[in-house]
């Protein structure tokens, strides 16, 4: 398989490598050299496999079966023609405030649906579906992390034809959920201002797979005593190439920006 | 396994897996479950061969490629940050020795 983009034929098949039979060959050759071919004939060819070494080139990622799905759910949700978005974090950096208030805010412009993953209990679905939003709780029990074929069954749950918007809240981890893409359009990572500006430096992969990133809580920055220009140097240094917003959910200060960005996605799916 | 078994093995010698210095795999702590996972399996005492891969970047500036070695992507040659990962995530299973 090419290693750039993983291209060419060979992905699924087992194939038998060539050197197998040499191998096989150089050994029987040392105890019978003039004998060579009868021997090599004498023996059937599933015995041979039995008995010698072989080489099964794989050239599979380890990651496959995650990716296929989510490639499978990617184009499912663009024919339903939702813009989704795949939102990660801490855990209490603000994601289900974050995500009620974009709601409410968008009111009937665009119809929201989301899929909350937590380890256990369903208070954030509870908090979501108060607010008359439609929601699905999935409990990963002890995985610390969503993956393509839960997003694929919890959103078979929902009616996405009344949708425009799927949210997917992931566990609040910042680091397994970097590595299982869900097939979502845009990756939206939450770093509230109490967490400290170095979150970023911390835990690079994540900052560094999101198209967005959002500074929340942001009402609270003065009593956290944070420091918005490290922060933002912070951000720029991973996620250089990520949209950022700086908002609060409780007070609606920087929403707007924020829903701008999103109507305009969520347009932009709409046309393809 | 599956692959070993359904192309006629009975013993699995030798797994090679390719691993990006980037993928958030540690070598080390690999290796200590590669073990426990084959015990008592056909890849009991099997060897695990690693080869890694060295990231590198894509720098649009100077259309060529750098290694880096974190996320933080910046060009040696024109300084521009790169967030365009070319290599270093791969998490793969490159072969598999059998008997």
């Amino acid at each position: 398989m090419c290693q750039e983009c993983g291209c060419g034929s060979g992905g699924g098949d087992v194939k038998i490598g060539a050197h197998a039979h040499e191998h096989e060959h150089h050994h029987h050759g040392h105890e019978h050299g003039h004998e060579h071919s009868h021997e090599h004939h004498d023996h059937g060819h599933g015995h041979d496999h039995a008995q010698g070494k072989q080489t099964l080139n794989l050239n599979r990622s380890l990651m496959e079966k995650n990716a296929l799905l989510a490639e499978r759910n990617r184009g499912f949700f663009r024919a339903k023609k939702l813009l989704v978005l795949n939102v990660v974090s801490s855990p209490g950096s603000g994601k289900t405030t974050f995500i009620r208030e974009t709601a409410a805010k968008l009111g009937a412009s665009l119809r929201i649906g989301v899929i909350v993953g937590d380890l256990a209990t369903d208070n954030d679905a509870a908090r979501l579906r108060t607010a008359g939003i439609p929601v699905v709780q999935i409990t990963t029990g002890t995985v610390c992390h969503l993956d393509a074929d839960m997003v694929s069954k919890a959103a078979a749950q929902l009616d996405l034809d009344k949708l425009d918007v799927l949210v997917i809240e992931n566990v609040g981890n910042l680091v397994c959920p970097a590595d299982y893409d869900l097939g979502e359009d845009l990756r939206v990572v939450l770093l509230s201002v109490t967490e400290g500006e170095d979150k970023p430096l911390k835990y690079p992969p994540m900052f560094h797979s999101a198209n967005v990133a959002i500074v929340t809580k942001n009402d609270m920055a003065t009593a956290a005593g944070f420091n918005r220009d490290l922060a933002l140097a912070n951000l720029n240094r991973v996620s250089h190439h990520a949209h950022i917003f700086e908002l609060s959910a409780k007070t609606g200060d920087g929403m707007k920006a924020w829903l701008d960005y999103l109507t305009k996605q969520r347009a932009a799916v709409n046309g393809k | 396994m599956d692959a070993a078994k359904s192309a006629g093995a009975t013993r699995v010698l030798k797994l090679r897996l390719r691993i990006g210095t980037m993928s958030g795999v540690v070598p080390e702590a690999l290796r200590f479950a590669f073990d426990v996972v084959c015990h008592h399996t056909m890849a009991q005492g099997a060897t695990l061969e690693i080869e890694t891969v060295r990231a590198a970047c894509w720098c649009a500036t100077c259309q060529a490629e750098f290694e880096c070695e974190n996320f933080f992507n910046e060009c040696p040659r024109c300084h521009d940050v790169s967030g365009e990962l070319r290599r270093g995530r791969e998490l793969e299973i490159a072969d598999v020795e059998t008997s």
